[in-house]
């Protein structure tokens, strides 16, 4: 078998993303390559929630629709999930609570009734069924019971009883082989985020919760001790984005992350870190609106949000990374760019990168460009604003001696005093937009543009973030290139142009409704041929955008 | 040194008359009196929102972040806990601290976060030239109420009492000495601080005579009692024609923020191994 995917769902509160976890890690012990879809509801308790664990003999970034195994901890995943069944789908289901077993390869359990007897709560159903599923694709319980006792920090014993119950009671339906192939690390594109920004040097990290970037929170929280950050999470993401600028005048580097209804709360600080040039860097975890939309599921409708929120016209940088690699590498150069340029960035995620489960390799990241920031060579007398030929003034952080460090939200003069003088004003927003430039020039010694090349040279999937896994799929199978910026503020328009030679047919595929990267990449001239567009707020699977390449291309 | 150092080259604009040069020349003198004392001014980081009072940090040489309306407190908050060796005062209008920017205030409060905030409390937006602010008098006419502002005004010291600052005063513009006295104290006070400074305005709220006749200094007054700050605090709500008492309500040395927050500033970690680990971990 070289590939396995399975659902597990059940309601929410069921501890399906748990599960999610502990499955994943079980495959990815045996060599697979993983990735995990999640799909819950904005609620706490009751509803539908599932995640489908796709474990591959190569790398993979999206989730499949026809899977090979459904876990059913209630009657309602069947129900829900009935066209998802393969032909000859496995499924185990508790028994309890489902008496009509659907025309599958069944294998029911009383799963209540085993918890009883083993005087487990219940809420270790799905522990119960996973030690089943384990019996069920002929993996020894040593593996499960290794990751178990990794991924519970409680009720470690009384879950291993459970989940044996569960493997005893099962019978062997395949047997998914080991592969020798080293196991990588399987992290969340929300944690490669959160490490990445760690490696850019990242000091303090402040933040208001909201889906999909609370969990880089949590898990900043969590190992704040481990890399000495400050992790604030203050009362609105005014006060976020305001605390971290602060922090970034007194030299500390800070970064903020929320969605899109959180970043418009933000824009004022945007600005005023364009105006006083203070860095920043700004995670925005895309999600469906307008407004609360659907606040557990993905879109990518913010990206002519971050290109042009803020009053008034300054230098930002803005990535979108497409898998973990990608997410660790391009959070830490945002870091070092907006401390380069003093400028911010913002890494446009969204909730399937956020928080779909990928493997991390980190030997496959490039190394980090050295990029450090214009530090004042203590000779000349301190100017906060001094005008360079780059734009960069130098920088200094109170308190130095004799010295006066002044940043100011108004037009100013090199000093940092108000001005509202037409010359100076000139001056002054010359220097600030200067800095694109040399951005733009640094960024040519990376690869900022994807290209993955196909047998057909003529067609080309275009694609941005979280896409980049299920294009790389369809592309691969298809034979057709998929071309992936990665850089999309300043434009990488020479790479992106060295890409596209030879394409005669551009299809773009991105998750909104009115084509986002597509209208970009229109302002410069170069037009798209036909538009895959998905905006249910779920994520493009393998055979949907099969299906949806094929009938453009015929 | 003398006070004098402590201007700059930028060209004065407040009104002539205008409250802001009591508040500009105490703070210039009590930032001349801790540099005597040995903190080195390098470590006084201003910072200021927007409106008239904002123009402070363009005149006085020191440090400062010229931030933007309603947002004067999470800047300071951000520069306290980046580097807690700096002493930061915040100064911020009445509009701009209590009205845009109220809910920062509560916060910081709360946490008795280790700042200073200075509030030029003239009850006028003066910068947009005239409308009733979170503490004019019900009635009042400005640009905006034309008719009389149809809402009581907020009483900010005993919000902020409420809401957990450890130090809180009064002081009126025309009374540099005690502004001077208060500001020395607020500053060497360990949380936080809150002074509401009846601002006079000369051009758009003109409320001089009315604070001469009705301002009078706290005296034999317990600072250590809530209770005791919070009735004297309620004496005049702001819209009454009542006594206005002035000086320090309210003093309480507890925890404060950043002492609370242990994590950060830990030296000679080592990121890259660091991460290692956590990527082993999540193997």
């Amino acid at each position: 078998m070289d590939e396995i995917s399975i659902l597990i769902g059940g309601k929410a509160g069921f501890g399906i993303d748990r599960s999610g976890a502990v499955l994943g890690h079980l495959l990815n012990k045996l060599g697979y390559r993983i990735y995990i879809y999640r799909d819950y509801p904005s609620l706490i308790r009751g509803g539908h929630t599932f995640s489908i664990i796709r474990a591959s003999k190569t790398r993979i970034a999206v989730h499949n629709d026809k899977v090979d195994f459904v876990l059913a901890l209630n009657k309602e995943t069947l129900d829900l999930h009935k066209d998802k069944l393969k032909k000859d789908c496995m499924c185990i289901y508790d028994s309890d609570q489902t008496t009509i077993p659907p025309n599958v390869c069944c294998l029911g359990l009383p799963l209540s009734k085993f918890l009883k007897e083993e005087n487990g709560p219940e809420i270790m159903r799905n522990t119960c069924i996973i030690g089943a599923l384990t019996k069920a694709i002929g993996i020894d319980f040593s593996v499960l019971e290794s990751v178990l006792k990794k991924e519970f920090t409680k009720d470690v014993e009384l879950n291993l009883k459970v989940a044996k119950r569960g493997f005893n009671e099962a019978k062997e339906l395949i047997r998914i082989e080991p592969l020798k192939q080293e196991s990588f690390p399987l992290l969340t594109g929300n944690q490669a985020i959160a490490l990445g920004l760690i490696k850019g040097g990242l000091n303090a990290y402040i933040s208001y919760p909201m889906t999909p970037s609370s969990p880089i929170l949590h898990y900043l929280a969590n190992i704040a001790d481990d890399f000495g950050l400050d992790v604030i999470h203050p009362e609105s993401e005014i006060g976020v984005i305001l605390m971290a600028l602060g922090y970034a005048y007194a030299g500390r580097k800070a970064a903020v992350g929320t969605s899109g209804g959180g970043f418009c709360l933000m824009t004022e600080g945007l600005s005023l870190s364009g105006m006083a040039e203070l860095p920043i860097v700004i995670v925005l975890g895309q999600r469906p609106g307008p407004s609360t939309g659907l606040p557990t599921y993905s879109s990518q409708t913010d990206l002519h949000f971050a290109l042009n929120a803020g009053q008034g016209e300054f230098v930002r940088f803005i990535v979108a990374p497409g898998d973990a690699e990608e997410a660790y590498y391009w959070s830490a150069i945002s870091m070092n760019m907006s401390w380069k340029y003093q400028i911010p960035s913002i890494i446009l995620s969204d909730k399937d990168m956020g928080e779909g489960v990928f493997n991390f390799d980190l030997k496959t990241v490039s190394q980090l460009p050295e990029e450090k920031p214009y530090m004042w060579d203590r000779k000349s007398p301190y100017k906060r604003y001094l005008v360079a030929e780059n734009g960069v003034s130098p920088l200094a952080f109170p308190p130095v001696k004799n010295e006066i460090i002044k940043v100011n939200s108004y037009e100013h003069d090199e000093f940092g005093i108000t001005t509202e003088e037409p010359g100076e004003t000139i001056k002054m927003q010359e220097k600030r937009l200067r800095k694109e430039k040399f951005l733009s020039e640094d960024l040519e010694s990376i690869e900022t543009v994807n290209l993955y090349e196909g047998q057909n040279k003529d067609i080309a999937l275009l694609c941005w973030g979280s896409n980049k896994g299920v294009c790389l799929e369809i592309g691969k199978k298809l034979g057709v290139k998929v071309i992936q910026p990665i850089v999309l503020n300043p434009f990488p328009i020479k790479q992106f142009q060295q890409a596209l030679s030879g394409v005669k047919r551009l299809i773009s595929v991105e998750n909104n409704a009115t084509a986002q990267l597509t209208r970009l990449v229109n302002n410069y001239g170069i037009s798209v041929y036909e538009k895959i567009l998905k905006y249910d707020g779920r994520p493009f699977s393998v055979e949907e955008l099969e299906k949806k390449v094929k009938e453009v291309i015929v | 040194m003398t006070t004098q150092d402590l201007g700059t080259y930028a060209k004065n604009t407040w009104c002539p008359g205008c409250g802001n040069f009591a508040i500009l020349n105490s703070i210039k003198a009590v930032l001349k009196s801790i540099q005597e004392e040995g903190m080195p001014l390098e470590n006084v980081v201003l910072v200021s929102g927007i409106g008239c009072h904002a123009k402070i940090v363009d005149y006085v040489n020191a440090n400062s972040f010229y931030s933007i309306h309603g947002r004067v407190t999470p800047v300071a908050e951000g520069i306290k806990l980046a580097n807690p060796n700096l002493k930061v005062i915040g100064f911020a209008g009445d509009g701009d601290a209590y009205g845009e920017g109220i809910e920062h205030l509560i916060f910081a409060a709360k946490r008795n976060i280790n700042i200073t905030m200075i509030i030029h409390n003239n009850r006028v937006y003066g910068l947009t030239t005239g409308q009733y602010t979170p503490t004019s008098p019900l009635g009042f006419k400005g640009r905006s109420t034309p008719k009389g502002s149809i809402e009581p005004p907020i009483n900010p010291l005993e919000l902020m009492l409420a809401s957990g600052a450890t130090f809180l005063a009064r002081g009126f513009s025309h009374g540099i000495e005690q502004l001077k006295k208060i500001f020395e104290e607020a500053i060497n006070h360990k949380g936080f601080a809150l002074i509401d400074i009846l601002q006079v305005c000369v051009t758009f709220y003109n409320m001089y005579e009315y604070y001469d006749k009705r301002t009078y200094e706290l005296k034999e007054h317990n600072t250590g009692d809530y209770f005791e700050a919070l009735n004297k605090i309620r004496e005049w709500n702001y819209h009454d024609d009542s006594k206005i008492p002035l000086g320090v309500f309210y003093k309480k040395e507890t925890t404060t923020f950043e002492e609370r927050l242990s994590t950060s500033k830990k030296e000679g970690i080592n990121i890259d191994s660091n991460i290692e680990k956590v990527l082993a971990d999540a193997t």
